[in-house]
């Protein structure tokens, strides 16, 4: 048994729900996960949670997404500091960090591990 | 007890640049003294130098250099229109006009000098004015008002300046110069030639070798001068510059020594024949000699300062060296600039295709530099007057120093400086100080700038000081870092020119050509604006979309709770009642909270992501098109009602307004831009605290540039006069494209104007006499910009694939949960953590 069928996965979104490059937000539960799609890496897809713990509002998935030293991150819209997105620290403040949810592509879909 | 009668009393009489530059050094000096000031003029000391300024639209005011608030907070007693009229030296009392006296330990006369009017007859005609304070200018300007043709007496430094102030004033102007040049002090004779001919291509006519006999009623002018050789100049007015005479009256009177032709004698510790009494400027005769400039006067007032500090001070004469800008020509004089040296060695270069004329002077061995000229072309004359002053030893073939750089001379670099060389001369500032600064922790330009206060001054000093500091922390190991970011070795303007000359139309392209990595939020909106300002296209398109910045993906403003605001455009701040309805209903709609901004628009707060397209369709539908606040781009063009309604409008300032900002609406800049429009000089849209503004004139339009209000304030300076609406629309076309190419990521105007080399002066060639060749093509650009213009909401609107982004989530139709608002004053705000908490429970 791989890892990834381990996980009971779920049905989260469309890949057509997804912008290329950037992120969006889909709603788990009453949880707002935050989705980022970047085509060229692999894996080519990304989720954390959409609260952004330093401001306070409901916006990682807004932010511009990139590499900081070859980390991947997303850059909160707020006030600017980066979170890794594959282990939800944050780069400036170490005791801070965001959620990270399990997510893979499986054709046109978007699924995530519960 | 009362102090003053511990502290020493120092007073001082005359309240010039002199004067002032005294009590400023004292002032810093802490010595503790009560010092008063006696000043003849009813206001504080401003900047003669520039006095021609106030007539190309500088006030009074810009050229004060202190104002008695100033005084006061220094604890200075200032006393200002009440003249000094005598010394009781037993005493050691000064006594003035409306009879008050000040007792004093030490006294400094600082009394400057007046304009010598040669003793003609008819020269008291009350249409004969001089050229020294700004009341004279005030008696200038009212007499200009009547007459069409102006002469100046006196074709010297003054008398040029003089010139340049009737010529602003729109008379026909003529020079009347005795001596058979002009500048004869200053310059030579080929020297004169040059600028004589430059000055004439000004249609300022030049009559030298004139000696004015009398001045007499004129037949179709008010006024006819009559020459010794028996020629006349018809004229309506006449302004005497013809040199200066030392204000030495009240040391006459106190019988101080004075020198046969005037002036107080003074020593090297700027003293004069009473020990207790000194003498500092213009009034002040040192070694048989008056100096008749601002920088050995300023000299003077420090050695003083410097003694009642009891610290070493002695004035030791003044290098009389001289750059300045006459009638927009330039003109330098360094030393011997006649070659009057026994023995001495010239060697000169005319052009006159180019307009320039360049002489040295140096010892018969041509090893040391005694003297220069320049007339037209001033860029060697740092580096000549570092060979001069410093005595370093001239290239086997100094010619070089004077021919075209295409012959290869390298210039004398900082490096070969000693390190008593000036290098800042309006501040005395020397390599040797410039060095302490960088050892004292001094990492930077700015920084250095800060310390020194190098640089601050004229700015003529800017290059030298910028490539001695680079050397110095280039030495240090100090490298300094310009990239952009990791992902780019390059700073904005390096980028700018990789994406047009490569014309690179994507951030994947550029990244991959000039890059490493994958980018990051730094890189990613400069390279998207950088995009938007070469090629315009839309920037949600999907090779741009993953660059913006929230605010641009989203068009709107994102504030602290994640919602954003709603600012549509109204150009110039006017708007008719319909659409300002249109907006009331939309904000009552969507349950907006409403502002009126700084700028004359109007903010609706609190607008959810999903709800954004909804209300853009209403304000799409009535009219209104996008702000643009969200980006770094063209904001607002701001205005007063203009001269369509105000009793004081000289021309139509809201329609100026309106028509600018239609025309740089959806501009991409490296930082926000503002401007504003005043209908005439009272400002009230405040257009000098903006990257452009512009100010109605009688005659047209006077455009000042690299203003900023906010964090940190900048005056705009004043860029060109009396423009007309086409030339002041191409002017700016040009500033804009070249700040766009040349700016630093996030650096607004005014920070630009501050790091740019050569400053305004440098701006005026680049954009006025397009001395780059550029001015075509920046116009072409902007022309690209302005016919590609889309109202980015409208075509949002037109299309499915670009309103996807606009939804909370991509798999349901609720809100965010997260948004909560509480009501204040009858709208709606945020609500804040601890009211959430509140809320939150009373909903369960």
């Amino acid at each position: 048994m791989t890892a990834a069928e381990k996980y009971n996965w779920e049905p989260l979104c469309k890949r057509e729900d997804l912008v290329a490059g950037s992120g969006v937000c889909a709603l788990l539960g009453g949880e707002q996960v935050a989705l980022f799609y970047l085509p060229d890496e692999e894996p080519a897809i990304y989720a954390l949670g959409n609260r952004d713990p330093i401001g306070g509002a409901n916006v990682l998935s807004r932010g511009i997404v990139g590499d900081i030293g070859g980390e991947l991150v997303v850059a909160s819209p707020l006030y600017k500091q980066h979170f890794s997105l594959r282990s939800g620290a944050c780069l400036e403040d170490e005791a801070i960090k965001v959620e990270v949810y399990s997510v893979r592509l499986d054709g046109d879909s978007v699924l995530i591990a519960r | 007890m009362d102090s003053t009668k511990t502290q020493r009393r120092i007073v001082v009489v005359g309240n010039g640049m002199v004067g002032h530059h005294f009590v400023a050094s004292l002032v810093e000096a802490a010595t503790g003294d009560h010092i008063t000031v006696i000043g003849e003029e009813p206001r504080p000391a401003y900047d003669r130098v520039h006095l021609s300024d106030v007539f190309a639209g500088r006030s009074a005011e810009d050229l004060a250099m202190a104002t008695r608030e100033t005084y006061q907070g220094w604890g200075v007693d200032a006393h200002f229109g009440d003249p000094a009229i005598a010394i009781e030296r037993e005493a050691k009392v000064v006594v003035t006009e409306l009879g008050r006296r000040f007792a004093y330990d030490k006294l400094v006369l600082a009394t400057g000098s007046y304009p010598f009017v040669p003793p003609v007859p008819g020269a008291d005609n009350d249409r004969c004015l001089t050229y020294r304070t700004i009341d004279d200018l005030g008696a200038i300007k009212a007499k200009a008002r009547h007459s069409k043709v102006g002469v100046v007496v006196g074709g010297g430094l003054l008398g040029l300046e003089c010139a340049n102030a009737l010529k602003n004033l729109g008379l026909q102007t003529h020079v009347v110069e005795f001596a058979p040049g002009l500048m004869g002090v200053q310059i030579d004779e080929g020297g004169s030639r040059m600028l004589r001919r430059k000055i004439e291509a000004l249609e300022v006519q030049v009559h030298t070798s004139k000696n004015t006999s009398r001045i007499v009623a004129g037949t179709d002018t008010a006024l006819s001068m009559e020459f010794a050789d028996e020629t006349s100049l018809a004229t309506d007015m006449i302004v005497f510059s013809a040199g200066i005479r030392p204000r030495d009256d009240l040391a006459r009177k106190a019988e101080l020594g004075v020198g046969e032709r005037g002036g107080i004698v003074i020593d090297y510790k700027c003293k004069t024949s009473d020990a207790d009494i000194f003498a500092i400027g213009e009034c002040a005769l040192f070694g048989g000699r008056i100096y008749g400039l601002v920088a050995p006067g300023y000299r003077m007032a420090e050695a003083v300062a410097s003694q009642l500090a009891q610290r070493e001070g002695s004035f030791q004469g003044a290098d009389m060296s001289t750059k300045l800008k006459l009638l927009g020509v330039d003109v330098g004089s360094i030393g011997d600039a006649h070659g009057r040296s026994e023995g001495s060695m010239s060697f000169v270069f005319s052009d006159e295709r180019e307009d320039c004329y360049k002489r040295l002077v140096t010892s018969g061995d041509g090893k040391q530099l005694l003297g220069a000229v320049l007339v037209g072309d001033c860029e060697d004359y740092d580096t000549l007057l570092q060979y001069y002053l410093n005595g370093i030893e001239l290239p086997a073939d100094p010619q070089g120093l004077i021919l075209p750089a295409s012959s290869g001379q390298p210039l004398l670099g900082v490096s070969a400086l000693p390190a008593t060389a000036t290098i800042c001369s309006c501040h005395n500032v020397t390599k040797g100080d410039v060095i302490g600064a960088i050892d004292g922790g001094c990492c930077s330009l700015v920084e250095v700038k800060g310390e020194t206060s190098a640089s601050t001054g004229c700015g003529g000093c800017s290059a030298m000081l910028k490539s001695l500091v680079e050397d110095e922390l280039g030495a240090r190991g100090v490298t300094v870092d310009k990239s952009l970011c990791e992902h780019f070795p390059y700073t904005r303007q390096e980028l700018y020119h990789l994406a047009r000359i490569g014309e690179v139309k994507s951030f994947t392209e550029l990244l991959a050509a000039h890059g490493k990595g994958r980018g990051c939020d730094i890189c990613k909106p400069t390279v998207a604006s950088i995009m938007a300002s070469l090629w315009n296209e839309h920037i949600l398109a999907p090779a741009h979309v993953g660059l913006q910045d929230t605010n641009d993906t989203f068009m709107a403003n994102m504030q602290k709770d994640g919602t954003y605001s709603v600012v549509p455009r109204i150009a110039g701040g006017e708007i008719t009642p319909e659409k300002l309805l249109v907006l009331g209903k939309v904000a009552q709609d969507y349950g907006l909270y409403t502002k009126i901004t700084g700028g004359q628009r109007i903010d609706l707060f609190g607008a959810r992501l999903e709800q954004l397209p909804a209300i853009w369709a209403e304000l799409v539908a009535a009219g209104f098109e996008t702000g643009h606040a969200y980006g770094k781009s063209l904001r607002t063009i701001k205005s007063c009602v203009g001269s369509s309604w105000c009793r004081y409008g000289v021309q139509d300032s809201v329609g100026m307004a309106i028509r600018l900002e239609n025309r740089y609406k959806g501009l991409r800049s490296p930082h926000k831009l503002k401007s504003a429009v005043s209908g005439c000089t009272r400002e009230c849209a405040e257009a000098q605290s903006k990257d452009f503004g512009v100010i109605a004139t009688e005659h047209g339009w006077n455009l000042y540039i690299c203003g900023n209000g906010g964090m940190k304030p900048r005056h705009a300076d004043l860029f060109a006069t009396d423009l007309d609406d086409d030339t002041l629309i191409s002017y700016i076309d040009r500033f804009l494209m070249f700040y766009i190419r040349t700016a630093d990521r996030l650096q607004r105007t005014s920070v630009w104007m501050d790091n740019l080399e050569g400053g305004i002066e440098y701006l005026r060639q680049v954009i006025i006499e397009d001395s780059l060749g550029i001015a075509a093509e920046l116009e072409a650009q902007m022309a690209l910009v302005v016919d590609t213009y889309q109202c980015e909401w409208k075509a949002t609107l037109e299309d499915p694939a670009k309103l996807k982004r606009f939804r909370q989530f991509v798999n349901s139709e609720e809100p965010d949960n997260g948004v909560v608002f509480v009501q204040e004053r009858q709208q709606i705000r945020p609500a804040r953590a601890e009211e959430r908490l509140r809320l939150v429970a009373v909903a369960k």
